[in-house]
Formats: C-alpha cells, structure tokens, sequence
C-alpha cells in the first residue's frame, strides 16, 4: 500500500504559497486564477552521496563534478540559464560537451514557454546516456522558491530564481564535502552559472556567485575548436559589440510590431494569422493561408515576406483591395539571381546596394502583377509580426563562391553561404573556420536568426555528413531533412526481444504454454501471403474456402505484432515515436527491430507463425453473413509475389486447393471492388515509378520504369480494406471514446477550383466535386482516346487537390467526420501492417481487448494519451512519404545522368522523353514526365506571350507562332546538371517539340 | 499549448509541488458562528466551505414532515466570487441542486434522523472558495457541521476525490486537474469501512477504477484522522470552557469517547 499523508501548509509561506492573480482571456473576460504550491525539503540536489538528500542510486551527479576545465581546477559543475538553451542547444547536445548540467526547474517551463521544438530536445538531453543531467525542482524546494516582486518582470524573477537556486547549490555541495579535522580540507567544487546576460552575470558576480559566458566557456574547453562552431550567430553580439549596434545602419525590412499589437490586430480582425508557405518556383514570392480568405494571401518581394522562412506562424496585413495583385506566374531562381551576392559584405558596409536590389526585384514585380486582371487576383499583404519560429536543422551545401578563401588549411574565419536543399529556403549566411573543409559536402546548418538589417538569416554550422552525392551522405540528408530517426536500436530496446532471438518458435500445443492460451489452431488452413517481390515484413496473409452451406470463409491474418510488443516497455515508446517503418528506394528504416519484423512476425512460409485473424462467412456476392476475430497460429503454406500468383490463377491447368483459395479470393475481391466503386469510392493516382537496382551494393540505378499492377494487387488490397473496415467497426463499437481510427476528410471544394478552370477551358470537361462518388464518376470521364497517360494525370492532379488521410482518437472528433472520403467508407482504420506501422499496434491491442483476449492497457484508455501518439504517428507518416518520394527522386536523377552519359557515348547526347504541361509561367512551363514520375520546368530565356486565362503560351517556332497550353503534350530533353557554385543537383528540361526551346 | 501546465512533471511532481499521494492542506474551524447550532469551515488547499447546521427543529412545512424520522433539508449556495469566472448562480442552478441534492442523499443513512420524527434538520452548505474537490469539501463540512452541532451519526462520512493521469493515479485534485484527468469523488465511513457515495462525471476505465477506488477509500481514513482530532480539540476546549469535566486530562480525552457519545446521544 502507497503513503498517504497530507500536505501540511504552514501559515507563514502563505505568501510565496499562495497565488491568486487576475487574467483577461482572449474573449475579454476577466478570471480569477488561483493557485498554491506546496514547498518542501525533499528535493533532491542530485549530487552522489549527499548526506541529506535522498536519490536514486543512478543517474546522479559525480560527487567532484568535473575537472576538466582550466579555469575550475576544483571541479565544477554548470548551471545554464534558459537563454543558453533557447540558443545553444546545439552545443549542448554536442558529445564533445560533456561537464555534468544542473538544470532547474525555472529553466525548463520558461524553455517549454518559448519553444515546444526546443522543449522536446531539452527533454531528450535529460535521458541521453552520455550526459549527465539533473533536473532540480527549484519552484517546489523551500529555500529555492521565490515569489515575483511588484516592479518585477517575469524574465528578472526567473534570473533571480536562478541565481538563488545557484546559491543554495554552492551551499548545499559543501554538506557533501565536510571538512575534516586535521586534514586539509577537500576541494570543494564550484557551481558555474552559464548565461548570455551580462547584468546579470554582474548581479550574480555581486552575490559571489561564479557566472560566465558560454563564449568564454567555451573557448578554454579542450575542443574548443570543433565546439566554437556549434556556437549559434547570437552568440557573438557581445564578441564584437560594433557590429551589433546599429548605429547609423539602414534596415532592409521594417521592424515587427509588438506581440500585443499583434494580438489585438488579429482579434479585431485587421491583421490575420497563418502559416507562411514559401513559392518553390519564385523565391521572392509567398503566401499564408488565413481564415478570412479562400484564396491564401499573396506576399509579393522579400520585403513584404519580411524574414519569414517557410513553416513559420505569421501575422500578415492586407493591403487595400485595388492594390491586390495576382500570382506572377513567373520563375525566379535564387540562386541565379543572386549568385553575386557577397556573404561578408551584405547586410553590413553596401547596404545601399541591398536596398536599391531589393527594390529594383519590387518594382519589377510590380510591373509584372500590375499586367493580369480580373478573377486572378488575391488578397495581397504584407508580413507585420511572427508569433511562432519553426526553425529546424536544415541540410545544406556550401557555396563556394561566396568563399574568400578556398586554401583548404586555411582556418580563417569565414562569412559563406550555406544553400539549403530544399528550394523554399532562403540562403543562411554563417561563420565558420571550417569552410575550405566544408566545400562539396552536405552539411546541416540551423537558423540562429534574422536581423531587419541583414539581408540573409544568420545561421550556424551543427555537423558534416559526408560528401554530396554519396549514397551515404545523401541518405543520412534525406532522414535528416524530412526528421526519421534512423539510430539503431539501443540495448534498452533489444532486451525486450524474447530472449531465444531467431530460434523462437511457436511452442508445442499444450494448456500450459501461455502463447497458446484462446488461440485458434489454424495450422491446417490453405493460408498464403502475396506481396511485392523480395518483401521480407510479411505482415498479411489470405485464405479462402467453400463452406457445405454454400458460401465461402475468407480471412486475413495478420503477424500478431502486440504478442511481442508489449504495452509501455521501452521497445513499444521506440515503435511509437518512430511510428513507421520508412521506405527509401535502397534502405529501410525499420520501426521495430528486424528480428520482430523479418522473422518472428514475418508470415515467412512453411513456418508456424502466431497471427491475428479476421474470418468473414460471406454470401457468393460477397455480402458478409458475419465476421469473428481470433488470435491463432497458421502455417502459410506459400509467399507469392503479385506476378506469380496472377500466373497461378490464371493457368487453366492448375487446380490444387491453393490456387482454388486464390480464385476464390479473386472472385470475392473483385464483389468487393465492385460495391466500393458503387459506393463512391475514388481511384486515385500517384506517379509511381520503380528504380531497378543492380545489386545492393552499388548504388548505380539501372533503370527506372512504372510500376505494373495485377489484378492481384487489387485482391490483396480489398481484403486489406474489408480487414481494416470491419476492425474499425469493432473497436469503435468496444471503446467508443478512444478507438484508433483513420480518416479521410472531404476536400474543400476550393481546392479543386483551378483545375476545374484548366479542363473546362483546355479539354472543355466538367469536374463534379459535389461528392466523392460523382468525382469519380467525372474522373472516369476525363478520358483522351489519344492519351492513354492522360487519365492518369488527371487523376494525379486531382489527388494534390485533396486534404490527407490521418489518424485520430474517435472520442476526439464528431461521429459525422469519421468518413473516409477516397474510400467512401464510414469508418475506417489500420490494422494490416502492424510491423510497419505503429497505429495498426494500437488497433490490435484494442481489438485483443474488444474480444477479451486481454484487458485494454491503461494508456489506452486515455483520450489525450491516444491523442498524443497519433500526432506523433501522423507526423511521422507525412514525413515517410516525403522522405520516400525524395529518395526516388534522388535515384531516378542518378538513373538519368546514368542513361544521359551512355546515350552521349552513342552519339544521341540527351534523354528525350514526351511529356504533358501542367502549368504554364511567364517564363517557362511546368511539366510532367508520366514515365520517370518526374516534374520539372522548362525554362525561357526571354518572355513570351503568355495568356494566364487560358493557361497558354505562345512561342515563336519556325513556321510561325506555336502555342503550347496545360495538358498538351510535349517532348523534353532531359539534363541532370550540377550547380557549379554548390553543388547540388539539378534536372533541367529543354523543350523540343513542337519548337527548340534553346533558341528562345 | 506551449505554456499550459504539466499534471505531472518526470520528477514525481504534481502542478502544486505535490507528490501522486499527498493530500493538500487542511483545516478546520469548528467555532461557534451566529446562530448555527453547530458549523464548520473547511478548507482542503484554497478550496473553502463553510457549513451550518440548525436543528432539529420543528417542521416548517407540513408537506416536508416525514412522520417516522427527521427530514434533512439541504441548502447550497455558491458565492459569486468563489469561482475563477464572476459568476451569479441561482438557487435553482441544476448544478447546484445536485450537489445539494448529493448531500442530501449521502447523510440520511448516515444520520440518526428515527430519533426526531416530525422534525427537521437543515443544512445550509455555502461555497465560499473553489479550487477543485468542491462536493469532497461539501461532505467533509456537513459531517463536521452534523456533529458539531450534537446531531447523533452512526459515523464520520469522509470524501476525498481521485484521479488517473494516464496510468498514474492521484488525489485530492486541484480544479487545474479536475479538468484535466478523469476523475471520482468517493464518501466512506471509516469504521464499518462501507462507502456512502460514488461520484464521477467522466470516463474512467474499471480496472483503473478498482485501483482508485481503493486509493480514496484508505485516503477517506487519513482525511477522517484530521477530522477527528478537529473534533475532539473543539470538545476539549468546550469542556475546558465550561469549567466542568476532566479539566486536568485536557487532550487525553479518549478517542473513543467522541463517537460513542455520538452513537450513545
Ligand atoms: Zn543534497
């Protein structure tokens, strides 16, 4: 039995105890808070051996801290102060920053204040292995707490919580180092206060408490070095003082207003608030999508994005209504624009010069959105504040260019460019010494911030990964870029493997063995799986039989994932955090460790394997007389690839009951398609192409071709789909508050305005969007008899109109938004994939539950608990997707520069392929290449005609005029090319029918 | 959500700087206070109740008169000021009924209402303070107030309200974690042990239930300590004041004595 014990208060805290403050909410009523805090001495210090304190046995602080340092020959340990984290978090992550961290109490919610990203990583750093962290609870520790005094801002009663809780560390330690009698006394530690401010360094000083900058820190640690240049740009105000004050400087953009203005504008509905979404074609434009306007609001020129950086929460203004403009339609590359930009001097000494461009890009845009009217035009504005950062570590290439120095031993430091991959970001300027080093590989780099003087945000380097376009360095970019975490498993995780490792086996059937216990015995079953070639997490498998009655028992059965991965253990918080398994085209990221995946629950053939089954008896039209859930053990009697089991169906010669079981599946799935397609379901598109690998070695992609698809695949997936319907139903009907399930909202009926326009002018078709059963319907309509591909595009066009599926707790939500809109079914979940997929795990152990096999774990009980995973689990799963079709993107360049060589050798000298527009600019055109699944731009040296109503553009070709519209269909040249300044990789598109575009 | 409050931190901390198991401070006046024939003012944290008892008294009503036992009339009120939001609540608030009407139905078993047939007790319960375990300080109050004021009970009745905060259970609940965990209050009588009231308004798991369940009940034995002694200072001073009784044996008065004088009255 716990202690319970009450709380005692005495009378005289009742100031720092008691709280009781007035708050005005954000719909103007006024609130009385109250709160108290119940202060004590059992607060641990965290410091091994302290006689008075009582803690754990690991985890603590080293009795003698460090020592070192040079400065501390006694020993010390760091206090940091919240701004050290909010800007250095990158030092302290550093492995090479190793002094044992006190982190107080004060500092982590003023961190969890300012920033959640920040928060998170604070919170991982407490749990990594190699630092020593101890966070003390200083608000609740009685001599620690302090109350804010009445001309106090909440920042300098933190800075003096912080230096209180400082002091009483330097007391408390000497209780942990007594002075012994007759002997000289033991050194006893010093307890460094690390903080930017210099005031308060100086109050702190006065106090005799021992403070430092982190700068200064740093620079007499052993690698100081490789550490300096983790420092982020904030850092180095007080290193060199006149570049900071802006005397007499000009600022390139105007000054945000002040949070309070901020959300008094936006309450009263003059200012908007959204997330800045960068133009990955036009670099001097954006917009935010805000609630007041269907059409997102358009921000024209770098001066009225005002140092917004893609992701970013914004507050815009929006300009009077005769001064909206419309998009300009128009590419402008970056770093062809400003490629003669110098890093050392923009923003400091020629900021004349900056002005004058910026404003020279303003006036020709000006120009050129001023030429389109009418129905184009969108709410236009500006950018007046930012209410939230998203700054991440982001992958970047040097550019060499901006070196002023290239001598590789030079360890001068040097202002360079660093040019993100990602197109929508601007270019970082940072300082290192390291840069010469740095040529020609990827590196991440962080944004430290974006001063209204400085043309470029100013950033830091965090770590190389290696030279570009190694497979090694571009993958590790890749998972970086799109946040997988790839670290291999850590023992933690192994240990809660079953200890036999590959020799576990299903045991023998008896009534003790504990894996047998309420599972069905479904050895016997003519059970097979069918997936893609060289799958190895098999994670379904299908029967099907003739039942006397004369219907037929279908069932799915699916690896029992939860057997193995227990509620709460540290494997299961691993799968939940990485919450899928990741796909790239020559590695996989596993979500839960290959023995799990590969073997144990793999449905490997001619194993016994313990399963999941969903068995239906269904009428010969497939309609379901019932459905029953087990746990069992099957046997598959065969693993198939698509190819192979179509061959085996469709071979007239063959009639042993596996094939049997397959056409009866067959006959099942194809009822099954047949009553979803009524229903209204939506067969969608994405450009899916393979990439053949030679071997798994070499990293050279053969070639690249489209995926082909069997009427098998459709088999797999419409029992997948039933499987996933009925267990919806299920755990919905069971725990109607936190069932786990998956939807897909309906699109608005904006998003699909464009491209309505586009094929009513272009094709004159009709998209009817009033549901998803009458835009299929329009969809197969869509047809051109002299393009097959044309369907398809369509169809792929249309899929980027749509919002995405996710996941989400069914007691979070309204019943009405359960649906599926793409499957048209009410309801919806994921219970297929469990080895690869988090949220089929969590929808196992509810429906083990719903049918008594086990009780329902706790945390699934709790909706916020539920809520929480599945953000994680969606998050996780957007990334994957973009992760994967980058990598493809990443192979299918290397596939062409592959095919461009050997078809220079034969004297062809290019890769041509027929391509469809889909977007027309001023300067050039968008276009898609159905067979490598590619998009790129072809682009004009000069303006043309262009007619943005009707979505053409005119040419001169050599027997006159040629026009060249969205959705015609075009031949490109191919071209993968490397920017010569930075490396990075590039595929550019000449046109070449109807007309020669290298003349234009 | 980047400023809102963790229930509870990985240190073992709840918001307040409580452990899971530790009930908020607790005080009692049991003084005398108008007319009341007996009251109580309770608070459990900043969560504060003042209770008074009149009767039994002759029946007002003739439609209230119960001819076999006493009626026991339940009145709360709850100050405008007591709650975060400046909020009149009518008397014929449906919340407020119901904790009334709770209150009501917790003590007629409880109360030796057989001995006073015709007549009437009243309680009036005013809320003065609300900082989460409202109806826990309720029933706390009336038990305090009951006995205070002579009327015989065949025990304490002692409330105390839990939580689960994912797998995590706690008690006594500050209104910060009344809104955000599911949450029970539970009523139990500490000698024969038995369970006066159950009440919860949110959704809770019964296998986390059986644990708190449990949970409150041995929590209701340690609020029923304090209330005890709460009692027993209160007699002590009284038999002191009077001049009369073991003046020299002061706060030795037997435990005991207090209840059976309620069993025996
Ligand atoms: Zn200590």
């Amino acid at each position: 039995m716990v202690e319970i014990t009450i709380r005692k208060r005495p009378r005289t805290e009742a100031v720092v105890t008691q709280h009781k403050f007035l708050k005005k909410t954000a719909r103007g009523k006024v609130i009385k808070v109250l709160r108290e805090r119940y202060l004590r001495d059992d607060v641990a210090c965290g410091i091994q051996g302290c006689p008075v304190c009582d803690m754990p046995a690991e985890d603590v602080l080293p009795v003698a801290g460090d020592k070192e340092h040079p400065m501390f020959p006694n020993g010390h340990f760091i206090l940091p102060d919240t701004n050290v984290f909010l800007s250095q978090m990158d030092l302290i992550e550093s492995s090479l920053f190793t002094p044992p961290i006190i982190l107080l109490q004060t500092v982590i919610e003023e961190v969890r204040h300012r920033s959640l990203p920040l928060y998170n990583r604070l919170k991982a750093l407490t749990k990594m292995d190699d630092k020593r962290v101890w966070v003390f609870y200083n608000e609740y520790r009685s001599e620690t707490a302090i109350v804010r005094e009445e001309d106090e801002t909440p920042n300098d009663r933190n800075d003096r919580g912080i230096r209180s809780a400082t002091s009483w560390y330097s007391a408390h330690i000497t209780l942990a180092h007594p002075p012994v009698r007759g002997r000289v006394s033991e050194k006893v530690p010093t307890i460094v206060l690390l903080t930017e401010d210099a005031a308060n360094r100086e109050k702190a000083e006065r106090s005799g408490i021992s403070a430092i900058s982190v700068r200064n820190y740093v620079n007499k640690m052993k690698n100081a070095t490789q550490l300096l240049d983790l420092l982020s740009a904030t850092g180095t105000n007080e290193l060199e003082p006149t570049r900071a004050s802006s005397g007499g400087r000009a600022a390139l953009y105007s000054d945000y207003l002040s949070t309070s203005t901020l959300l008094a504008g936006i309450k009263s509905g003059i200012l908007h608030q959204g997330h800045f979404n960068a133009n990955q074609y036009n670099y001097l434009e954006g917009s935010v999508s805000v609630a007041a306007f269907d059409k997102s609001v358009l921000l024209v020129g770098r001066e009225n994005m005002n140092r917004a950086v893609d992701g970013d929460v914004v507050v815009v203004e929006i300009f009077d209504e005769k001064e909206w403009r419309a998009s300009t339609n128009e590419v402008v590359d970056q770093d062809a624009t400003l490629k003669n930009d110098d890093a050392e001097a923009s923003g400091d000494d020629g900021e004349e010069l900056d002005t004058n461009s910026l404003v020279d890009e303003e006036s020709k845009l000006v120009r050129n959105g001023a030429k389109t009217v009418g129905t184009e035009r969108q709410p236009t504005g500006r950018i007046v504040g930012i209410i939230k950062r998203n700054w991440r570590a982001y992958v970047c290439h040097i550019d060499s260019t901006s070196l002023s120095t290239a001598t590789s031993t030079s360890l001068a430091l040097q202002t360079v460019f660093a040019t993100p991959v990602s197109r929508l970001l601007p270019r970082i300027r940072l300082r290192t010494r390291q840069a010469p080093i740095l040529l020609g590989q990827k590196i991440l780099v962080t944004i430290d911030r974006w001063d209204a003087h400085s043309r470029y945000p100013e950033g830091h380097f965090v770590r190389a990964l290696g030279k570009a376009e190694t497979k090694e360095a571009e993958q590790e970019s890749l998972l970086l870029e799109f946040d997988v975490p790839y670290r291999p498993f850590g023992k933690a995780i192994l240990d809660c493997l079953p200890k036999e490792g590959d020799q576990w086996v299903v045991p023998l059937k008896q009534d003790v063995s504990k894996e047998w216990r309420d599972r069905e015995d479904l050895r016997e079953l003519i059970i097979c799986s069918i997936d893609p070639p060289n799958c190895q997490d098999i994670d379904d498998a299908l029967h099907a039989r003739q039942l006397p009655n004369g219907n037929i028992e279908a069932g799915v059965h699916i690896a029992d994932v939860s057997h193995f991965v227990l509620p709460d253990n540290p494997m299961d918080s691993e799968a939940a955090s990485r919450g899928t398994t990741v796909y790239l085209v020559d590695k996989r990221i596993d979500m839960l460790p290959s023995l799990l995946g590969t073997n144990l629950c793999s449905l490997r053939p001619f194993v016994e394997r313990l399963a999941f089954s969903a068995i239906w008896e269904m009428t010969p039209t497939a309609e379901i007389v019932n459905v029953r859930f087990t746990k069992s053990v099957i046997a598959s009697k065969a693993a198939f690839t698509y190819a192979e089991a179509q061959t085996r169906k469709d071979d007239p010669n063959l009639n042993d009951p596996l094939t049997q079981s397959i056409r009866l599946l067959n006959t099942l799935a194809l009822k099954l398609k047949e009553k979803r397609m009524a229903a209204g379901a939506l067969n969608l598109a994405s450009p899916e192409v393979k990439i053949h690998l030679d071997s798994s070695e070499s990293s050279e992609p053969i070639d690249v071709e489209q995926k082909e698809l069997h009427e098998t695949n459709s088999l797999v997936e419409e029992f997948m789909l039933l499987a996933n319907i009925s267990v919806a139903r299920k755990i919905q009907d069971t725990f109607p508050q936190t069932a786990v399930l998956r939807r897909h909202l309906p699109p608005p009926k904006a998003n699909f305005e464009k491209l309505q326009d586009i094929l009513q002018k272009r094709k004159g078709m009709t998209l009817d969007v009033s549901s998803s059963g009458t835009l299929a319907a329009s969809l197969d309509k869509c047809v051109d008899p002299a393009e097959p591909a044309f369907n398809t595009l369509v169809r792929i066009m249309a899929t980027r109109c749509m919002l995405s599926a996710e996941y989400f707790c069914s007691g979070s939500v309204g019943r009405e938004t359960f649906g599926h809109y793409g499957l048209a079914s009410p309801i919806y979940t994921h219970f297929t994939s469990p080895i690869r997929r988090y949220a089929d795990v969590l929808a196992h152990r509810q429906l083990a539950a719903s049918i008594g096999y086990t009780p329902l774990h706790a945390t699934l009980h709790s909706k916020s608990h539920v809520e929480r995973i599945l953000d994680v689990v969606n998050r996780r799963h957007r990334m994957a997707q973009m992760a994967g079709r980058a990598s493809v993107e990443f192979y299918v360049g290397l596939a062409l520069k592959g095919r461009g060589e050997r078809e220079k050798k034969d004297g062809q000298g290019h890769v041509r392929e027929s391509a469809f527009v889909i977007r027309t600019f001023r300067n050039g055109l968008g276009v898609f290449v159905s067979k490598l699944g590619i998009e790129g731009l072809v682009m004009f040296k000069r303006d043309t005609q262009f007619d943005p109503d009707n979505y053409t553009i005119t040419v001169p070709g050599a027997g006159g005029d040629v026009h060249i519209a969205v959705f015609d269909k075009i031949v490109v040249d191919i071209e993968v090319e490397k920017d010569k300044n930075t490396q990075r990789g590039k595929i550019n598109m000449t046109l070449v029918e109807p007309v020669d575009s290298r003349a234009l | 959500m980047g400023s809102r409050v963790e229930i509870l931190n990985e240190g073992g901390f709840r918001s307040d700087g409580r452990r899971q198991f530790e009930l908020r401070d607790m005080t009692i006046d049991l003084s005398q206070r108008g007319i009341a024939d007996g009251s109580a003012l309770i608070t459990h944290g900043l969560t504060q109740v003042l209770v008074s008892v009149f009767g039994p008294r002759e029946a007002k009503m003739r439609s209230q008169t119960i001819h076999d036992r006493a009626n026991i009339n339940v009145e709360v009120s709850v100050a405008a000021f007591s709650t975060g939001e400046r909020r009149k609540r009518s008397r014929g608030d449906k919340r407020i009924l119901e904790i009334a009407s709770t209150i009501k139905s917790t003590f007629e078993p409880v109360v030796q209402t057989n001995l006073y047939p015709r007549s009437q007790i009243d309680v009036f319960v005013q809320v003065l303070q609300q900082d989460g375990g409202v109806l826990q300080a309720c029933i706390n109050g009336t038990t305090l107030a009951l006995i205070n004021s002579g009327i015989p009970m065949l025990d304490f009745v002692c409330a105390v309200t839990g939580g689960v905060h994912s797998t995590s259970p706690m008690l006594d609940l500050t209104l910060l974690e009344e809104n955000d965990i599911p949450n029970v209050t539970v009523a139990m009588m500490p000698k024969t042990g038995k369970i006066a009231l159950v009440t919860m308004e949110t959704r809770l798991h019964v296998d986390r239930f059986k644990e708190i369940f449990r949970l409150v009940s041995d929590a209701g034995k340690v609020i029923h300590g304090e209330m005890k002694s709460a009692v027993l200072s209160r007699s002590t001073s009284l038999v002191t004041a009077m001049g009369s009784g073991p003046r020299t044996r002061g706060g030795d008065l037997e435990e005991r004595d207090v209840d059976d004088q309620m069993n025996n009255y």
